[in-house]
């Protein structure tokens, strides 16, 4: 058999890539960065960088940033809540998640955007459960009924109640790290159990242009020390925070990105790092950053190939829209994203159920996204040579009135080959109208609400669920806030 | 030079957003003892509403707006001092008062907003990032701002521009301020809750709202 091919688009000549990582270690040795953390500064000293400690400036040698490159794990192993199923972050694996943090919920009754609240947030963990291409969860919605505050932990708080997917989450404030962890310690069994098998990635973003705030560096410092993977997400908006051009702002990324693993690796050497990033095409006219925009996603595509000639796993906001609504923007950004990013083997693709530059979540979304996932990873699973010979003993005794349907070789292999969205129409059009016209979000707003029903009860045994709970309320007692809104367990 | 080949190259530097020529040329009149309160009425406005134009018509984007902001800026410094020493004021569409709000880095937005309210003819005084609430009071007061203006990009800081508003009627001070309200996270719906003046999606929008808003001098 011949091997099958993984289809795979790769933007950057080997010689540009080469050019981009050089300029990125050169930036990184000339201009350096700006680290607003003082421990971060400490350690970053202790290994040779040279640091202002007045303007908080780093120059980082190559020597340092290569020895961090080395010491960073080429894949990850994230583990579901039950710490049974393994999911491989590394070489060309794809898995999907809900884009995270969004502020709003577009509602379907009113196609508007509201506030979340927790009966949203359980929906969108549920639905997100059932959601067979969306392999890991994601910290989606934040809730309006709770103070802002305690807003990160609770999200994963609820999450973690609902799901046993791995999750993609992070911090809003520096205290929200040690609760976040040790509620994901409680669902492992552990600390040590907890970094042997990680649940959660916690995505950590520097502030284009060079700069890495207090926040998103204790979050990688913590991150490390407690074996969490951390992505990096950096953002450079073209023209606006960093370079017009995308092969300028590939420079930036680079050099973000790899300040980013060095703190990493100083603070616990091995300390698992996804090179990941939410840049865009800063939309000169509006003043916006389109996420769907084809440039965004062409500094995507090129930086996760970067991430994959440093050896690196590898992230992107990709599988989203800027529309508003479910609508045929929404459906092209979204199916263009998920597709190249397939193609491009980024490992985890946060983007399905986002609208609004990154802002709003739809549970239809989501269902209409989970099977243009489908779709792309029935792209990149190619095109088998499945037998030998491939056709030809098939049609032996090839007659006028040959029937494909009733061959043997038909059902052998048709499911294999083919995949049925239930979403997408192909009806013939007569059937269509008498089964009312129903177009896709009609019909992903009936398959949200059937799988929100059909999702099982939380994985979790009642001791577990308890013991969530006495972490959520001691940490919102610590912040003087006395009641949550309840959960229904 | 004569006068109004001298206005049509200040025209002409604006418009190319010319920092360094904007600047040159503003000396020059100073030098010459011109009129400042005209040079900016006939030199520079009308450069500036140029530029407003071409915006509208599609035919700017932001780098060329901003640009244009900056040439104003660099003229204006070079005017200001001079109009100052004789007791003048160039025309402005009022004064603002604008920072990112206590507890938040994020200046992106700030500065186009900031930028695009200066090219609007607006005063600007920008107190950067992570200003304390007390900080954009005094400097309202201290300047006579008839808008502040509180950005925040992190739901977690937005609530510090509700705090803001509480403070301002805590102080006295909420009627003398109009207090427009920006960044990701807030809405006009926000914007409405927390009872501040106006909410603007973006640096555009913030410069029609402040306009609708001023305290007729335009």
């Amino acid at each position: 058999m011949i091997e099958t091919k993984r289809p795979k688009i790769e933007l950057l000549s080997p010689g540009l890539v080469e050019k981009i990582v050089d300029e990125g270690l050169a930036l990184l040795e000339r201009q350096g960065l700006f680290v607003e953390n003082q421990e971060a500064l400490r350690l970053l000293e202790a290994a040779g960088a040279s640091v202002d400690g007045a303007t908080q400036r780093v120059r980082l040698g190559r020597g340092l940033v290569q020895d961090c490159l080395a010491s960073t794990p080429p894949i990850i192993l994230m583990y579901d809540g039950r710490g049974e199923k393994s999911y491989l972050v590394g070489g060309d694996e794809i898995h999907f998640n809900p884009g995270s943090a969004a502020v709003t919920l577009l509602d379907h009754k009113t196609q508007k955007e509201r506030k979340a609240k927790t009966r949203d947030l359980i929906d969108f963990y549920r639905l997100v459960e059932t959601l067979e291409h969306i392999g890991f969860q994601s910290t989606g919605l934040i809730s309006s009924d709770v103070p802002a505050e305690i807003a990160d932990c609770y999200r994963l708080y609820l999450g973690l109640l609902f799901s046993s997917k791995p999750f993609v989450t992070g911090t809003f404030r520096v205290e929200g790290f040690k609760p976040m962890r040790d509620l994901l310690a409680a669902v492992r069994g552990g600390e040590d159990e907890l970094a042997r098998k990680p649940l959660a990635i916690f995505d950590a973003c520097p502030s284009p242009p060079l700069k890495w705030s207090n926040l998103t560096t204790q979050s990688l410092i913590d991150s490390a020390r407690a074996g969490i993977p951390s992505e990096l997400i950096s953002m450079g908006m073209t023209g606006a925070t960093s370079l017009a051009t995308i092969s300028g702002t590939l420079v930036q990324h680079v050099a973000e990105n790899l300040g980013g693993l060095v703190i990493c690796q100083l603070a616990k050497r091995g300390a698992p790092v996804i090179f990941g990033g939410s840049p865009s095409s800063f939309d000169m006219r509006k003043g916006t950053t389109p996420m769907g925009a084809i440039e965004t996603m062409m500094i995507d595509a090129a930086y996760a190939q970067i991430g994959k000639h440093l050896k690196l796993p590898t992230h992107a906001y990709m599988a989203l829209s800027d529309s508003k609504v479910n609508d045929a923007q929404s459906g092209i950004e979204t199916a263009l994203g998920a597709v190249l990013a397939a193609l491009a083997g980024v490992n985890v693709i946060s983007g399905p159920g986002m609208l609004n530059f990154e802002s709003c979540q739809s549970l239809e979304k989501l269902a209409i996204d989970n099977e243009i996932c489908g779709m792309a990873y029935r792209l990149i699973s190619g095109i088998a040579q499945r037998e030998e010979p491939i056709a030809l003993d098939k049609f032996e005794g090839f007659k006028a009135d040959f029937q494909f349907l009733t061959l043997p070789h038909t059902r052998q292999w048709y499911r294999k080959e083919h995949t049925m969205p239930v979403l997408m129409d192909r009806d013939p059009y007569e059937a269509w109208v008498i089964a009312g016209r129903k177009t896709a979000l009609d019909k992903a707003h009936k398959d949200v609400k059937d799988r929100i029903k059909k999702s099982g009860l939380p994985p979790h045994p009642v001791a577990k669920r308890r013991q969530l709970d006495k972490i959520m309320k001691a940490y919102a007692r610590s912040l003087g806030i006395g009641s949550l809104p309840t959960t229904g367990f | 030079m004569k006068k109004e080949t001298l206005f049509l190259d200040m025209h002409k530097a604006i418009v190319d957003g010319d920092r360094a020529r904007a600047g040159e040329l503003a000396a020059e009149a100073v030098r010459a003892g011109l009129d400042l309160v005209e040079v900016v009425a006939k030199g520079y406005v009308p450069g500036i509403q140029k530029v407003g134009e071409l915006w509208e018509q599609g035919e700017y984007f932001l780098p060329e707006l901003i640009s244009s902001a900056e040439a104003m800026k660099a003229a204006m410094a070079v005017l200001e001092p001079e109009l100052q020493r004789s007791h003048l004021r160039a025309r402005t569409s009022g004064k603002v008062v604008i920072g990112t709000i206590e507890g938040d880095i994020h200046d992106i937005g700030k500065n186009l907003v900031a930028s695009m309210l200066q090219a609007g003819g607006f005063e600007v005084f920008d107190l950067g990032t992570d200003v304390k609430l007390d900080k954009f009071i005094e400097k309202a007061e201290a300047v006579g701002a008839d808008f502040i203006c509180l950005s925040a990009l992190l739901t977690t800081t937005m609530v510090n521009q509700k705090r803001f508003v509480a403070l301002l009627k805590e102080r006295k001070l909420r009627a003398k301020y109009k207090v427009l309200v920006g960044g990701a996270p807030a809405s006009q719906k926000w914007a409405d809750e927390i009872g501040a003046d106006g909410y603007a999606e973006n640096a555009v929008a913030a410069v029609k709202l402040a306009k609708s808003l001023a305290p007729g001098r335009s």
